[in-house]
């Protein structure tokens, strides 16, 4: 009795470290920035109206909606937000059609060489993000190196404009996640059984459709997940159109970095978090919805 | 009796019912340097149900996975019903497999993966839905369609395995170990039903298994095969009365084996005198050994005869007559096994039926018994 008493207390207690984990740093810290987008600014310190206040001795609630509203007039912010949604969108295809033959070739390979390519799939993490972006300024520059060896091979006679496009977003994009598609696809790639295939084969399927038919349909798992895992920060990615992408289109995290550190407009910073946090949450949710169905799916 | 009353004869395939349908000549397969399959030929007829029966690595499924083109011969050519297909692609064989694992698609209903070979060859939609629902009444499941292979027992993937892979009526039927998911009961009753549906529709069968009993039920021939060869081919009882070599012998039921030398050998068979029997063994089936020849003569347990006296005359020097001591006896229900100790040294297996209900006065442990067999019995090996 004691024991199984102990044991649950255990349980308990294993479950209520994650709980005020998440509590402490991401449930109240939401609570806080969903306050301060409902206020307005004001020269104090804290630079917003308070939610509560005394009027003769009385409280009172103050509720702005200005900050929401405000999002609405301008149309640099309903821009920005549909850039970034276009851009992530865009970049999580161009992911899964690169990541996808890669996930394949890998997970096709021997099982002596898997372990490698794996590594190298992994390995530009061990350089820092920031570097790597900024890698590829020198790459994509009007005098770096690709512009440079096109020119000296005659190919060109004036340099590309690649640097400060959207092209060069989707490369810094796609060259930064690609192994977050990879990697899921690999792990449902890989515990496909080949009798399947053969079956397939044996029942008079050419490769290509024995792939549509019995590999595409079973790797969507992977596919949603890897195109989540891409998608999501992609939205809200503020270092790579920063330094690679145009100056007169800005994409939502950019926008939210400037109002608050720039404008010092704590309450429409909140608002845009606010909202890009709702235009998340579908496809997280689509996420859970498929990652429970695996689950289901393996049991 | 005359030759007018032809009766109406079925009409007969071209190249006639004996002739060979599935024809492998010389086929071999070379793994890096492991030779998987050697120097194969195989006459396979219509119709029939051929069994490969070997140990793991006897080259037995690599033959099968040539046949249905997943493998491609390092040499000699593979003909069906006279079409070369040594370099033909598996989507493109008349030929079709019941894979070990069942390779049902997992994430299509029953009816999908029966269909999916006729969508394959573009048949109309009503076409398929036909065909579909006439083979899963063949195997028997029918009101499963809607259902997905994880919510069906084993035994039900196993018909539905069968249904796609006969549903594109093939020339060739393999069937990889097609009953060693299932469990005995079931397996008995599944062999029955193969047979029917084989018979049925006709289809040419080659099954690949490593148990003797499914491939003597299931086989209207055997091929055995050891180390990438076919050691011998016959019908289940020319396998099992009169095996050509001591693997063969050993591999299929069980034998006892005794190495001998012939010492006379005429019309009425060999004489064989063997040390390590302790007794000469009379076997009237046999010739064509020299005298002095090492040979091994072979007695399957249930040919010989076990008793407490001996039988005959005692004067002559005994032939096919050994006594002994009982060590073990496994009781088996129907049969019962005898670990007879020979005076020799050696052990003997002998299985005798219980005939008898509570029979009086059984043969008991550490019981002296003679045992004695028959002169046709014994088969004579040279290799």
């Amino acid at each position: 009795m004691a024991v199984r008493l102990s044991q649950a207390m255990g349980r308990r207690l294993i479950a209520a470290v994650p709980t005020l984990w998440l509590l402490v740093l991401f449930l109240i810290p939401f609570l806080i920035v969903f306050r301060i987008s409902f206020s307005e600014v004001r020269l104090a310190i804290p630079p917003y109206t308070p939610l509560l206040s005394w009027h003769h001795g009385a409280p009172h609630i103050e509720v702005h909606w200005s900050a929401y509203s405000f999002l609405f007039t301008d149309p640099m912010y309903v821009s920005s937000y549909l850039y970034s949604l276009k851009v992530a969108a865009v970049s999580t295809l161009c992911c899964l059609l690169i990541g996808y033959p890669m996930a394949y070739a890998i997970a096709r390979a021997s099982t002596a060489t898997r372990p490698l390519l794996l590594m190298l799939i992994v390995l530009p993490f061990w350089t820092s993000f920031l570097l790597r972006v900024y890698a590829w300024i020198g790459l994509l520059n009007n005098n770096g190196v690709i512009n440079n060896v096109l020119l000296s091979l005659g190919v060109i006679h004036h340099p590309l404009a690649l640097l400060q496009t959207d092209f060069a977003v989707y490369i810094g994009i796609v060259y930064s996640y690609l192994p977050f598609m990879i990697l899921p696809l690999y792990a449902n790639l890989e515990k496909h059984d080949p009798a399947l295939l053969e079956a397939a084969a044996d029942l008079g399927a050419r490769p290509w459709r024995a792939f549509l038919a019995v590999t595409l349909p079973q790797s969507l798992p992977g596919i949603a997940a890897g195109s989540l895992l891409v998608f999501i920060p992609a939205v809200g990615e503020y270092v790579i159109p920063t330094l690679l992408g145009r100056p007169d289109q800005l994409m939502i995290g950019r926008v939210l970095s400037d109002e608050f550190f720039e404008n010092r407009d704590w309450p429409v910073a909140s608002a845009v978090a606010i909202l890009i946090l709702l235009l998340l949450i579908v496809p997280i949710m689509l996420f859970q919805r498929v990652e429970r169905r695996q689950l289901e799916a393996a049991q | 009796m005359s030759s007018q009353a032809t009766p109406a004869a079925p009409p007969a395939p071209a190249s006639g019912p004996d002739s060979a349908y599935v024809r492998i000549r010389d086929v071999s397969k070379k793994f890096g340097g492991i030779t998987a399959v050697d120097h194969v030929s195989l006459d396979i007829r219509r119709g029939e149900i051929f069994c490969l029966l070997g140990g793991s690595g006897s080259g037995k499924t690599t033959l099968l996975r040539m046949l249905a083109g997943f493998e491609t011969p390092t040499a000699g050519t593979i003909e069906i019903d006279g079409q070369d297909l040594s370099r033909v692609p598996p989507y493109e064989r008349p030929v079709n497999m019941m894979f070990q694992s069942y390779a049902l698609f997992p994430h299509m209903s029953v009816e999908r993966n029966v269909a999916f070979g006729l969508e394959q060859e573009h048949l109309g939609r009503d076409a398929i839905r036909r065909q579909v629902g006439e083979i899963l009444e063949i195997v028997k499941m029918s009101g499963y369609g809607a259902r997905k292979p994880h919510q069906l027992s084993g035994g039900q993937r196993q018909r539905v395995a069968l249904a796609r892979a006969l549903v594109k009526r093939p020339k060739l039927l393999l069937l990889d170990e097609p009953l060693a998911a299932l469990d005995r009961k079931l397996r008995e009753h599944t062999q029955f039903e193969l047979l029917n549906i084989q018979q049925r529709l006709g289809v040419t069968f080659i099954v690949v298994t490593h148990d003797q009993e499914e491939a003597m039920t299931l086989g209207t021939r055997l091929g055995v095969m050891n180390r990438g060869c076919i050691v011998q081919v016959g019908t289940p009882s020319d396998i099992y009365e009169s095996p050509a070599s001591r693997f063969v012998a050993d591999f299929i039921g069980s034998v006892n084996m005794f190495e001998g030398q012939v010492y006379a050998n005429g019309a009425d068979g060999l004489c064989i005198r063997s040390a390590d029997l302790g007794c000469t063994v009379r076997a009237e089936r046999a010739a064509g050994c020299p005298r002095g020849a090492t040979v091994w003569a072979a007695i399957r347990p249930e040919k010989i005869q076990i008793a407490r006296a001996a039988a005959g005359t005692a004067a002559a020097p005994a032939e096919n007559l050994v006594a002994g001591t009982v060590r073990e006896i496994a009781y088996m229900g129907d049969t019962s096994i005898y670990l007879v100790r020979l005076d020799s040294g050696s052990m003997l297996r002998v299985t005798l039926p219980n005939v008898l209900r509570g029979a009086e006065g059984p043969i008991a442990r550490e019981e002296r018994v003679w045992l004695s067999w028959h002169g046709s019995s014994p088969v004579v090996l040279t290799e």
